[in-house]
């Protein structure tokens, strides 16, 4: 009887493994939290740096959609076969972030400041190594000695910034709006990178066009636009 | 019935015990090839990572072995109020998420947090430092030290810790002398493992610390790091933490052995 019991239950757990039948387990950026959590429904939301959420799809993980923080990621794994084509759904903006009370007011008076940027492998990094890069060698390298901590996503940016390990850190505005407890200031125009979030589809099915087509112009693409995201370029 | 499966049951049972428990462990080594992982460790930042990882984690666990050992003496040797609840919580931090760690140690000593401002008014600033990542692996290890330590303590033949005090031994003498030579095969255990915590943390470390090459960046850091981009230094730097988890472990088996010997 018990090892009844027991093989149900491991039935159970293979049950849970497999994610059930129906419902649609979605990867997204960790800046997408907010926004997809409002309007996913039942989807199974993961969110994480777009990096590892797809070196877990090249490992085969189970995921049916995948929405990164930019471009190049969803289009690396549609060329190695491991998705569908991305398409662009959202942009956003990199901006420093500081505490509501931070005296901080642009990025040159970070030379004395506790900088937190992302790892280079994840968007919010690499987007933010694009601005630096545009910057004289100078105004650069004050900055780049300012960084303290290079994170795997912006959610543990943000995070060294509410608790006050950290006084400013790059991520993106919509990151800004959620917390709250911070502000942003603005880059100069000339500095700004493209910020371009793509979607694409790991493993096709009705529900998952469904969501991809929501986030473009539905109920996803509402919540988006609140949380601070800006319209898809073109 | 019951009684002739029995023995089928027990083999099979641990024939996927060790499957399930060895397979994640054999895959680090057989995922890519050994020249790749060789090579892969070549890589400047992994060793950045290595060393990172084995000074903060050598630091940490000789502070836990000097305040762990007499505060594990104490422990097992006195009777007093409230000794049931102190013990509980130096062994708390055993079970707490990491995740939970890191974010306790931040509102303790963060800037905003607890005690922080009053570091911060004393010159230290722990968060994003390299002294950040030796305060979370004391926090998460000490424990494994002090629970082995006061065994050791708790079981000593009170023999000769008598003859000790009688002979007109102070009490630190006793301690010293007698106590910790006799206890020595749990407190090298409780080290080892302590230092095999040390050598994992992750969750902690991350949030209290931060994650930057050469500074706060262990080799659990860098492995995360790396996963998005680099799988095989990832796995490279995996492989060395498994082989130094299995170092310290038949470390603690062959203790352990030659006590049971003893």
């Amino acid at each position: 009887m018990r090892a009844l019991a027991a093989l149900a239950g491991l039935a159970l757990l293979a049950g849970c493994g497999s994610g059930g039948t129906s419902a649609l387990t979605i990867a997204a950026a960790s800046s997408l939290t907010g926004a997809f959590t409002e309007c996913g429904g039942d989807a199974r939301l993961e969110f994480g740096g777009s990096d590892d959420l797809a070196a877990q799809i090249r490992q085969g993980v189970g995921i049916d959609v995948f929405a990164a923080a930019n471009m190049k990621l969803p289009q690396a794994l549609a060329a190695a076969g491991k998705a569908g084509k991305p398409v662009p759904f959202a942009t956003n903006r990199l901006v420093l972030a500081v505490p509501l009370d931070s005296r901080i007011g642009s990025i040159d008076q970070l030379a004395d400041a506790k900088l937190v940027v992302g790892a280079a492998s994840v968007p919010v990094g690499d987007y933010t190594r694009q601005v630096l890069a545009r910057l004289p060698a100078a105004r650069r390298r004050a900055i780049e000695g300012a960084i303290r901590s290079e994170e795997p996503d912006v959610k543990s940016i943000v995070g060294k910034l509410v608790t006050g390990a950290a006084d400013a850190g790059f991520v993106y505005a919509s990151d800004v709006v959620a917390s709250r407890k911070l502000k942003s200031i603005a880059l100069p125009a000339k500095l700004q990178p493209t910020v371009v979030y793509g979607i694409s589809i790991v493993h096709d099915s009705a529900k998952a066009r469904a969501f991809v087509a929501s986030v473009l112009h539905g109920n996803c693409a509402g919540s988006l636009r609140k949380a601070g995201f800006g319209p898809p370029p073109g | 019935m019951t009684e002739r499966l029995f023995p089928y049951a027990v083999a099979a049972a641990t024939a996927v015990a060790v499957a399930f428990l060895a397979l994640p462990v054999v895959a680090i080594f057989t995922h890519s090839s050994p020249g790749r992982l060789v090579s892969a460790l070549g890589d400047a930042s992994a060793r950045d990572a290595l060393r990172l990882s084995l000074e903060t984690a050598a630091i940490a666990v000789a502070i836990v072995v000097l305040v762990g050992t007499p505060a594990a003496w104490l422990l097992a040797t006195r009777r007093f109020p409230g000794r049931t609840l102190v013990i509980t919580l130096v062994e708390l931090p055993l079970v707490l998420p990491p995740a939970v760690a890191g974010l306790a140690l931040l509102v303790a000593f963060g800037p905003d947090g607890l005690v922080g401002g009053g570091l911060e008014d004393a010159g230290i600033v722990l968060p994003l430092h390299t002294a950040a990542v030796v305060v979370a692996l004391v926090f998460v290890a000490a424990p494994f030290h002090l629970r082995q330590a006061q065994a050791a303590f708790a079981s000593l033949d009170p023999g000769p810790l008598e003859a000790s005090r009688t002979l007109g031994a102070g009490p630190a003498r006793t301690f010293l002398r007698v106590a910790v030579p006799a206890a020595r095969g749990g407190l090298v255990t409780g080290a080892a493992l302590a230092l095999a915590r040390a050598l994992g943390e992750f969750g902690a470390t991350l949030m209290f610390a931060g994650s930057l090459r050469g500074v706060t960046r262990t080799a659990s850091l860098a492995i995360y790091d790396r996963f998005g981009t680099d799988i095989d230094g990832a796995l490279a730097l995996s492989a060395v933490l498994v082989a130094a988890a299995a170092a310290l472990l038949v470390t603690v088996r062959l203790v352990g052995e030659r006590r049971a010997a003893r």
